[in-house]
C-alpha cells in the first residue's frame, strides 16, 4: 500500500512537471518502486526485468534522447480536458473489468486451474529446472519466447535504421565529436 | 570527464562484476529468477557504464558496432536453429526432448541454448540502440 501510495505520488509529479530530466528520473523511480510490488508479489523475475529494463536501460535511453531534444516541455497547445476524458473512460473500464475477477490469490481461479498445475507439478521431472518461470518461458511457451526475442530483434534493426541509415557512411566525425565534447563541457 | 581519476579507477573495479553477475543471472536462471532477457541488459548496462565513463569511441574499440549487428541476428539464429535441429532430429519445433536421447537431458539443454540466443539478441540489440542514440549527436 505505502509502495502504491508512492507510485501515485511519482505519477502526479511527472504529470506537473515541465522539467523532463525530472521526468525521466521519476520514470526510473517508479520502475523501482513496480519491481518493490512485484516482489511483494513473490514475481522475482518480472522484478528483476523491471528494474533492469524499465529503471535502468529505458532510463539511459531517455537520457540519451533528452540530450537530442530539449529539456523543457512546451505548454500543450489544446485543453487538457478530451484526454483527460479518454483516460477517465480507459480507467473506469479497466476497473469494471476487475470486479469480474476471482479474489486476488485464489487458488481455485480459473487461471490456476487450466495448464499451471501441470507446469507446477512436472516441470522437475520433464525438464529438470527447478525455477518454474525458467521452465514455462524457455520450453513450454518457448513459442512464444522465441516471438518475444523476434521482436526485440526487430526493433533493433528497425531503430538502426532509422538512426544510422540515413546519414552516409563516410564521416569518422572525430572532429565533430571533439566539438560536441567541448561544447558539452561548459554545461556539466 | 577523462581526468576523473575516482571515476575511472571506480568503473574498472566494477565492470567485471557486472559482467560476472550478468552470467550468473544467465546461468543460474535454472535455479533462481533470472534468464536471458535480465542477463542481456545487465550485460548491455555494463557496455552503457563503460561508455559514459571513458566516451562512446572507447566502448566502440571494446564493442564494436559490427559485432553487435551480427550478434542481433545470431541469436535469433541461434534460437531458432535449436528449433529445427529438433525437427531434423524427430521432434516437433522447439520440442528440445528430441535434442539428446534422454528427454530430460535434452530439455536442460535446450533451455540452455535457447536462454543464449535470447541473451545475445537483447545484449547485441540494447548496446546497439545506446550507440545509435548517443553517436548521433545533437
Amino acid at each position: 500500500m505505502v509502495l502504491l501510495t508512492l507510485m501515485a505520488i511519482v505519477t502526479i509529479g511527472v504529470v506537473r512537471l515541465r522539467n523532463l530530466f525530472a521526468v525521466v528520473i521519476l520514470g526510473g523511480i517508479y520502475s523501482f518502486l513496480m519491481a518493490s510490488v512485484m516482489i511483494m508479489l513473490d514475481a522475482v523475475d518480472v522484478a528483476m526485468t523491471e528494474a533492469s529494463v524499465g529503471a535502468g536501460i529505458s532510463t539511459v535511453l531517455m537520457l540519451g534522447t533528452l540530450y537530442l531534444t530539449k529539456m523543457e516541455e512546451t505548454r500543450p497547445a489544446h485543453t487538457p480536458l478530451l484526454p483527460l476524458f479518454v483516460a477517465v473512460v480507459t480507467a473506469g473500464g479497466l476497473i469494471y473489468g476487475t470486479i469480474d475477477l476471482p479474489p486476488f490469490g485464489d487458488a481455485a481461479g480459473i487461471i490456476h486451474q487450466h495448464v499451471a498445475p501441470h507446469y507446477l507439478q512436472n516441470s522437475i521431472v520433464e525438464t529438470s529446472v527447478p525455477n518454474v518461470v525458467t521452465s514455462v518461458l524457455a520450453s513450454y511457451r518457448g513459442f512464444d519466447t522465441l516471438g518475444e526475442t523476434v521482436v526485440i530483434f526487430t526493433a533493433g534493426i528497425a531503430v538502426l535504421l532509422l538512426l544510422k541509415g540515413r546519414r552516409p557512411a563516410s564521416e569518422p566525425d572525430s572532429n565533430a565529436a571533439k566539438a560536441r565534447s567541448r561544447r558539452r563541457r561548459p554545461k556539466a | 570527464m577523462k581526468f576523473d581519476t575516482i571515476l575511472r579507477i571506480g568503473t574498472k573495479l566494477f565492470l567485471p562484476f557486472i559482467l560476472v553477475f550478468a552470467l550468473y543471472v544467465q546461468f543460474h536462471g535454472d535455479y533462481g529468477p533470472g534468464g536471458g532477457f535480465q542477463a542481456g541488459v545487465i550485460a548491455a548496462a555494463m557496455v552503457i557504464f563503460y561508455a559514459i565513463t571513458f566516451g562512446l569511441e572507447a566502448a566502440k574499440q571494446a564493442m564494436p558496432p559490427l559485432v553487435l549487428e551480427v550478434l542481433i541476428g545470431l541469436g535469433v539464429f541461434l534460437y531458432t536453429g535449436v528449433g529445427i535441429v529438433a525437427m531434423l532430429k524427430g521432434g516437433e519445433f522447439l520440442n528440445y526432448s528430441a535434442l539428446k536421447h534422454d528427454p530430460v537431458h535434452g530439455q536442460h539443454l535446450g533451455i540452455l541454448l535457447v536462454e543464449l540466443g535470447v541473451l545475445i539478441t537483447v545484449f547485441a540489440t540494447m548496446t546497439a540502440i545506446f550507440y545509435a542514440f548517443v553517436g548521433r549527436g545533437r
